[in-house]
């Protein structure tokens, strides 16, 4: 045994030293980084140049859709933090998303003749949709985190029930049933993200625009989420969702590490509401229903419990899976359009699909697409002593 | 074992200025009752700095009950536990925890999906002090928190010689392994006081002897306390400054390890049976960890 732990081997071991062995470290500070190897560094960096060149070329169908994926990824993320880190199961997801939508509405929104709205500025309302959802998180968590398993479940959905009728009657804020309201306008000092710009001297659909915003904001949300996940905090959620006793007596605090993990994930969950709404254009009470929520567990589970990559990679699989089978509906015989022809319809197979690879998800690869990803990264890794 | 920092270096916290005579830890009439069965029946003790304190008795005697109410995880029915000078009973395990009491269990209580590195980081929760947001940001105070407790961290894992499984999920690792690596884990909570429930059980004869080093070594370099519950009495006799054996609940002999071993209530009673070691299910569980090779820790 050598007098210095192997990774302060060296204080600067040079290129050539370092080269074929991305997991030599020089220091502790490298070694605890996100981008810890070169390759992650490199597509990370390759994955965001393609985002960015994106929404300059895509139809402005896709480049929609595409936000829909970065906002799905935000509310998954924060769907992650309670559920996937901190073990802590919410069927809730829908409520928080519809506390931040209707809290940006009432205060980016404009008013009318049966609704409120203040119109301010988005770097008022988006953050504070966030902050709303938050506050209720805190004030729920105490409750929640007195209970485990299939009543946490139950808890959580009473949660959407009462957010959803609270919703409908709440109509100076929402509209009403069936009516709904417009949403917050995304203005930023006069500056609107949800219109037709010219960035770099080419002009951009409004689609393209706000792409780009929610683009750059996920990737902020993901790396604070990352980042925290590494934190002492990140360690507690994994420490209370594996062994709640142990890690009381480990010294970590079980009421404050779950009431922070329901807090951070519906700030998380207002946001993405908050952005959601804008994307939707009108906004009903009914569009924050249990199913909304299962779209998020959807993401968890098919992207990979616990890890903030799979968040995304489960959003993209959930918002465009819908697509994929529709536009396989024109050459499959079998499956009718949305009328009805066909021995299935879209709307039907996208149900049964979305379900069938839930429970397959649940059963073959708890860890998700994430975790197939890493199966695959290891099998080359260790190829040809694969096994 | 060759490690180069001492422990005392590295673990500044794990002495307590007492004033002479003072126990650490003062044990009195404690009770503790599961419907009719008396699990603890008004056993005391006191235990000193720098001790090196035993209990021993048949299973089911009540050993690991009286670790569980230290640590805050039972609530006794009567009795009081003086903690340089506090009571514990009533008190939230994890303040007990940052008053300075750790622990090992019986059977393994690892965060098998995290790495040994996490564990350990975990056992040093209490030691980094920064709020959830620096945490997000993870620059100044929160990165320089992670960085000390990191270098830390890496001298336990050195002291324990599992350089190797570093970055593996402990779920993987084997069971002697992990006993190190939950030893470690309650050393990096830097302890006052530490409860070690029967560390080297189900451990093969190089093992518990790596075992017995390793608390020789903590006992020699640190001024902490420790209470070892133990089965093997050859580590018992040879490491204890004194031994307390409990039959029943009840506490039926304290003293030297010799005297104990004289006593012939201790003889009758005690037949120095060991555990069987981890249950069917925990293996099992191994088992199926090590199937499921690579595991993941984002
Ligand atoms: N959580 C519990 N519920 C019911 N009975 C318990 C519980 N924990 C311990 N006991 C009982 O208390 C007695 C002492 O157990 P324990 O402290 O685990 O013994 P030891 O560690 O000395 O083998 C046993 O009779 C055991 O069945
Ligand atoms: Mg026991």
């Amino acid at each position: 045994m050598t007098g210095q732990p192997s990774t302060t081997l060296a204080p600067k071991a040079s290129r050539a030293t370092r080269r074929g062995r991305p997991e030599l470290y020089t220091d502790y500070r490298a070694d605890q980084a996100i981008w810890n190897t070169p390759a992650k560094r490199f597509w990370t960096a390759a994955l965001v140049l393609v985002g960015l060149y994106l929404p300059f070329t895509l139809s402005r169908d896709l480049t929609g859709l595409l936000t829909l994926v970065f906002i799905y990824a935000i509310g998954g993320i924060g769907l992650n933090l309670v559920t996937g880190y901190a073990g802590q199961v919410s069927l809730g997801h829908a409520f928080f998303l519809g506390l931040g939508a209707y809290t940006a509405a009432f205060l980016g929104g404009e008013p009318s003749g049966t609704v409120r709205g203040l119109e301010l500025d988005l770097l008022i309302w988006l953050p504070m949709a966030g902050i709303v959802p938050a506050f209720v998180g805190l004030l729920v968590a105490p409750l929640a985190a007195r209970v485990r398993g299939l009543y946490l479940a139950i808890l959580t959905l009473g949660l959407v029930f009462m957010g959803e009728h609270l919703f409908k009657e709440a109509r100076t804020f929402t509209g009403g049933p069936g009516v709904g309201r417009a949403p917050a306008e995304p203005v930023v000092f006069g500056y609107n993200l949800y219109a037709r710009q010219t960035i770099l001297g080419v002009e951009l659909p409004r689609e393209s625009v706000f792409y780009l915003f929610c683009f750059a904001l996920m990737i902020g949300m993901a790396i604070l989420a990352r980042n925290l996940a590494r934190s002492r905090w990140g360690r507690a959620f994994a420490a209370v969702r594996d062994r709640d006793i142990a890690a009381e007596v480990m010294g970590v605090p079980l009421l404050r590490t779950k009431t922070l993990a329901f807090v951070l994930s519906s700030f998380f969950a207002g946001i993405a509401g908050a952005l959601l709404s804008v994307v939707i254009g009108r906004i009903t009470p009914e569009n924050w229903n249990l199913l909304l929520s299962i779209d998020f567990l959807a993401v968890i589970l098919i992207g990979g419990i616990a890890t903030i990559s799979g968040s995304l990679i489960g959003a993209a699989f959930v918002v465009l899976l819908p697509r994929g089978v529709e536009w396989a509906s024109g050459y499959v015989p079998f499956i009718g359009g949305a009328g009805g022809s066909g021995f299935i319809s879209v709307f039907q197979l996208q149900g049964i699909l979305f379900g069938a690879l839930i429970v397959l998800f649940i059963v073959v690869e708890p860890r998700g697409l994430f975790g197939m990803w890493l199966r695959i990264r290891n099998y080359w890794k260790a190829w040809p002593f694969s096994y | 074992m060759v490690h180069v920092r001492p422990l005392s270096d590295t673990l500044t916290g794990t002495s307590v200025d007492l004033p002479a005579g003072q126990p650490i830890i003062e044990v009195t009439d404690l009770e503790l009752r599961f419907g009719g069965t008396r699990a603890i029946d008004g056993v005391g003790f006191a235990v000193a700095q720098r001790e090196l304190f035993a209990i021993i008795g048949p299973n089911g005697a009540g050993k690991t009950s009286i670790f569980n109410c230290i640590s805050g995880v039972y609530r006794p029915q009567a009795g009081s536990i003086r903690f340089l000078g506090e009571e514990l009973i009533g008190q939230r395990p994890d303040l007990t925890a940052d008053r300075g009491v750790s622990r090992m269990f019986q059977n393994i209580e690892l965060f098998d999906n995290l790495t040994v590195l996490d564990n350990l980081m975990l056992g040093r929760h209490q030691h980094l002090h920064y709020g959830p947001v620096a945490g997000m940001l993870y620059r100044g105070k929160a990165q320089r928190a992670e960085l000390a407790n990191r270098r830390i961290v890496e001298d336990l894992i050195d002291f324990l010689g599992i350089e190797k499984f570093r970055k593996f999920p402990v779920g993987m690792l084997p069971y002697g392994v992990k006993k190190r690596v939950e030893l470690g884990r309650a050393l990096a909570m830097e302890p006052k006081l530490l409860l070690l429930d029967e560390p080297v059980a189900g451990m093969n004869v190089e093992e518990t002897e790596d075992m017995a080093r390793f608390i020789l070594d903590i006992r020699s370099e640190l001024d902490l306390a420790m209470i070892m519950v133990e089965h093997d009495m050859g580590l018992v006799m040879d490491l204890a400054d004194r031994v307390m054996v409990l039959d029943f609940g009840r506490r039926i002999s304290l003293g030297s390890p010799e005297h104990v071993q004289r006593d012939p209530e201790v003889i009758r009673a005690y037949l120095g049976e060991g555990d069987s070691g981890p249950s069917l299910e925990e293996q099992a569980a191994d088992a199926e960890a090590l199937a499921a090779t690579e595991e993941v820790t984002p």
